[in-house]
């Protein structure tokens, strides 16, 4: 596979000091095997340039060490990248094959390519949304200096992280209850401070109408593709329906429809470029929301922690008891808070700019496309006419 | 005779009521009848089907050569727009043109038996007008030009008697008419009686005679309790086209036109009501010709065909009809994912709009906005192309399916005819035998008899045996006519539907030229 482009999502400033990349990937049977690529000039490592091979459960596991990691509550951690799901595609191939005495070898053919561009497609991005993770990483300035992530990066061996078991799963799914239980807790708190005031509303409610848009664009490209498949089959059958006739007349209508069954294809084509842009932008930043609420729930938390140690410690001096205790943990929850809303608002500027950036460069690219396909499509269907309608 | 594509026809019709409001083409719903049919509306010059003449001038460019095709099929659906780089190359359309292409010429002129020179003329009325307003004119090229249109549908009564009367208008030079142009008003049963007449009469003869569209018990019972609804607006203009298509084949087919039964129902202002139409739709047109093919099959005798020509040809038509009601599904399917497609998009224009609402980066949030207003439009053109697939596609594949059928039924008239000579044959052995018997017997006044029917007996066998050659002269030579037919009206279809691409790409790529400095401007 040779190198897959640039993440599209996300403008990341990157420096030689600390370049990584998926140069490579392997789709095997039930996993996908991620090349990870790294160069750098880090003294941390023992090379400048070197490879290991990855799975995605270690990429799992390199996102969860640093949500668990105190050191990074004031962070937005980059979210961890969907796990790939070969199934619909794969499940598409099986029934093709099983199909294939009920069609034409030229229908059985087409379809079978089709499908495999499509499998060869969601394979580019889940290698694209892999990359971008670590990039992401990279480009931040705490947590490309992270432990776990240079192990990551550098240990040759397989990093043993197996997927969580079902307790683990389970622990994982009351830590998230207890969370939103107390997301509706925090939220109602009024922050004294403007600037997280307004982003905690904004980002509420921001979040919500990207999950919204990010359905209702799955929907949309559902349509297409059901639509995009009719022509398909269409165009196959046009196809078989042409190479029965026997008579010259006859022959010129399976040149028309070839012509037909070409333009049709266009149109199937640009229907997934253009719809799979614009949803997966949607998809990623409404992970990237999630990822930026999550920082807001975690200084929240902090902050509520600081206020209850402020509570704590008026009454330990009320009560005249263990004063140096609830003073120091009073301490240590104010120091916390304030280093978390501190990177926070960096934070969250940042999103904001990455975000304006991310969704440029696509709405132009999108737009572009669409124009560049049309423009196609347009010149296509002149010739086509031009000749059809005797003009040569 | 080359006629040009390009030109621009005097407007159809009459001098009767001004056909201004042509796109009204319901008495009704006009604003969803517009909808629908915008596309139709363009006055986009398109040539029915005029540019194929003998067919000697026009070579078919070898276009596309199948590896051309596949590769866009190869190019992975990525996410990355640096994969689309070379779509286009290899779409630059390579003109090469094929020698061996349209001889269609030839083919037709060893055709045997005579033939009129207006029998393969270009009949401009055995197009599919593309709608009222584009109805073009082939004037003086041909010799006979008849130019049929059915508009207007008017509901007439109340209640389950109602009936749509749609008026059909016709315009000819021919002298035969009473005038050049005049029109009557006609129901769905007039058509239908119509062609109970000319399959009687025409279809022993190995004519192909045209069938009319199918009758609907529920498309016609909303119409009838007055349901204004979209479905029923476009009920009736399917109904509407399809009856001005059927008339159109009609009268572009040389003997049919001259059928006196052709020419009352143009003309006849009172048309009596036809009876006895049940067996003669859909359905009940099918079972028809079905029934007459299995009582073919069951001939004991089978006839041995010294020329091929008529099994393969049979044999083809069977195929073909198959695999268009196949393409026929399909093209259903289609259309009903497109106006999902339409639905979802509409909705996903929405949560763009409110996902730009609640965007606190102005311009982001103004680009958004944009967004939405295009995916709107986007949402319009899903839906006219739906339309578009439906109204040109899949309509032209359903009348083809119903036409093969009635090729095949020319077919089995032939059959029959042969049959009846056989019998007849073996009628006239049975005579002879019992003339011989009598000889021996002597038995001079039976004798006479059957000299008497041994001679009505030969003379019948003559007759059947020139019946039989003579149908299968016409079937061979309607076979060519329906074949080169075909060909034209698939290709004007195909133009058609093609253009209306063209126009949708157009419009597409002025939405999204007014949406891309709006990208450009977010910051």
């Amino acid at each position: 596979l040779a190198s897959p482009p640039r993440a599209v999502n996300v403008d990341l400033q990157t420096d030689a000091t600390l370049q990584v990349d998926i140069s490579d990937a392997l789709s095997e049977r039930d996993k996908v095997k991620f090349t990870v690529h790294t160069k750098s000039t880090l003294p941390n490592f023992k090379q400048n340039e070197f490879s290991v091979v990855r799975q995605h459960e270690e990429f799992i596991w390199l996102h969860d060490s640093f949500v668990e990691n105190e050191d990074y509550a004031g962070y937005i951690i980059p979210p961890a990248p969907p796990r790939p799901d070969f199934d619909a595609s794969r499940e598409k191939l099986q029934k093709l094959g099983e199909g294939e005495g009920s069609m034409t070898k030229e229908e059985f053919t087409k379809m079978k390519q089709e499908l495999e561009a499509e499998y060869l497609a969601i394979f580019k991005k889940t290698v694209a949304m892999h990359e971008v993770f670590l990039c992401r990483v990279a480009a931040h300035p705490v947590l490309r200096k992270d432990l776990n992530f240079h192990v990551f990066l550098e240990y040759n061996q397989d990093l043993s992280v197996r997927g969580k078991n079902k307790k683990e799963k389970l622990e994982d799914f009351f830590k998230n209850v207890v969370k939103s239980a107390d997301g509706v807790l925090v939220a109602g708190v009024k922050d004294v401070d403007d600037f997280f005031e307004h982003e905690k509303t904004f980002l509420l409610e921001y979040h919500n109408r990207v999950k919204d848009a990010s359905a209702k664009s799955d929907k949309m490209i559902r349509s297409h593709k059901s639509a995009a498949d009719d022509i398909n089959r269409i165009a196959s059958s046009l196809y078989t329906l042409g190479t029965q006739d026997s008579t010259d007349l006859c022959k010129y209508e399976s040149l028309l429809k070839l012509l037909t069954f070409l333009c049709f294809k266009i149109e199937a084509r640009v229907a997934a470029d253009e719809d799979l842009k614009l949803a997966d932008l949607l998809k990623y930043y409404l992970r990237e929301s999630q990822a930026a609420k999550d920082l807001l729930y975690r200084r929240s938390r902090a902050l509520v922690d600081y206020e209850n140690a402020n509570k704590a410690l008026d009454k330990a001096r009320a009560k005249n008891r263990d004063v140096l205790q609830a003073e120091t943990s009073q301490q240590l929850c104010c120091h916390k808070f304030e280093k978390i809303s501190e990177s926070a608002k960096q934070e969250l500027i940042d999103f904001k700019t990455r975000r304006v950036a991310a969704f440029r460069k696509n709405l132009v690219e999108l737009a572009e496309l669409e124009l560049k396909h049309a423009k196609g499509n347009l010149q296509l269907l002149q010739s086509c006419l031009g000749v059809l309608k005797g003009n040569t | 005779m080359a006629a040009s594509s390009d030109r621009n026809p005097p407007p159809f019709p009459s001098s009767e009521e001004p056909e201004a409001g042509l796109s009204d083409m319901a008495d009704g719903d006009s604003d969803e009848g517009e909808d629908i049919f915008v596309n139709n509306s363009n006055p986009v010059a398109v040539s029915r089907g005029v540019s194929q003449p003998d067919g000697v001038n026009e070579e078919p460019p070898d276009l596309f050569s199948e590896e051309e095709a596949s590769n866009p099929i190869t190019k992975s659906n990525g996410v990355h727009s640096d994969d689309d780089n070379d779509l286009f190359a290899e779409a630059h359309v390579e003109l090469s043109t094929d020698k061996s292409g349209n001889s269609s010429g030839k083919d037709l002129s060893s055709v045997s038996g005579p033939r009129t020179t207006s029998s393969f003329n270009q009949s401009p009325a055995s197009m599919q007008p593309t709608s009222l307003e584009q109805l073009e004119e082939e004037e003086a090229k041909d010799s006979f030009d008849v130019d049929v249109a059915v508009t207007n549908p008017e509901k007439v009564g109340d209640g389950m008697n109602a009936y749509m009367a749609y008026k059909v208008s016709t315009r000819s030079s021919l002298p035969m008419f009473r005038s050049k142009t005049f029109s009557v008003r006609r129901r769905f049963s007039d058509f239908l009686g119509l062609y109970e007449k000319l399959s009687v009469k025409q279809s022993l003869h190995g004519c192909i005679v045209p069938p009319p569209p199918e009758k609907s018990v529920v498309g016609m019972t909303k119409v009838k309790v007055g349901m204004d609804d979209p479905s029923s607006v476009e009920f009736v203009e399917r109904r509407r086209a399809a009856l001005e298509r059927y008339i159109q084949r009609v009268v572009s087919h040389p003997s049919l036109l001259q059928d006196p039964d052709v020419r009352e129902f143009l003309e006849r202002d009172d048309l009596p009501r036809a009876v006895n139409t049940q067996a003669l739709s859909g359905a009940g047109f099918l079972k028809m010709i079905n029934k007459a093919s299995d009582a073919v099959n069951k001939m004991t005798i089978k006839m041995n065909e010294s020329d091929t020509w008529f099994e393969d040809k049979f044999q083809e038509v069977e195929n073909e009809e198959q695999q268009l009601r196949k393409l026929h599904a399909l093209v259903d399917s289609l259309v009903n994912h497109r106006k999902e497609l339409c639905g979802n998009t509409a909705v996903f224009a929405k949560s763009m709009a409110m996902l730009g609402n609640s965007e606190d980066n102005t311009a982001l949030s103004r680009a958004l906005s944009q967004l939405a207003e295009v995916e709107d439009k986007m949402e319009q053109l899903h839906q006219e192309q739906a339309a578009s697939d439906f109204f040109i596609f899949a309509e032209l594949l359903a009348d083809y399916i119903r036409l093969l059928g009635a090729v095949r039924g020319c077919f089995d008239q032939r059959m029959r005819a042969w049959q009846r000579w056989q019998e007849a044959q073996s009628t006239l052995q049975k005579k002879r035998e019992a003339e011989a018997k009598l000889l021996w017997a002597n038995k001079p006044e039976k004798l006479q008899q059957a000299k008497e029917e041994i001679t009505e007996w030969e003379a019948r066998v003559t007759q059947y045996e020139r019946d039989f050659d003579r149908i299968g002269m016409t079937v061979r030579k309607e076979v060519l006519r329906f074949e080169k037919e075909k060909a034209k009206d698939f290709k004007s279809q195909i133009i058609k539907y093609l253009e209306a691409m063209l126009q949708s790409q157009q419009r597409l790529i002025k939405f999204w030229e007014a949406f891309l400095p709006e990208a450009k401007a977010i910051a």
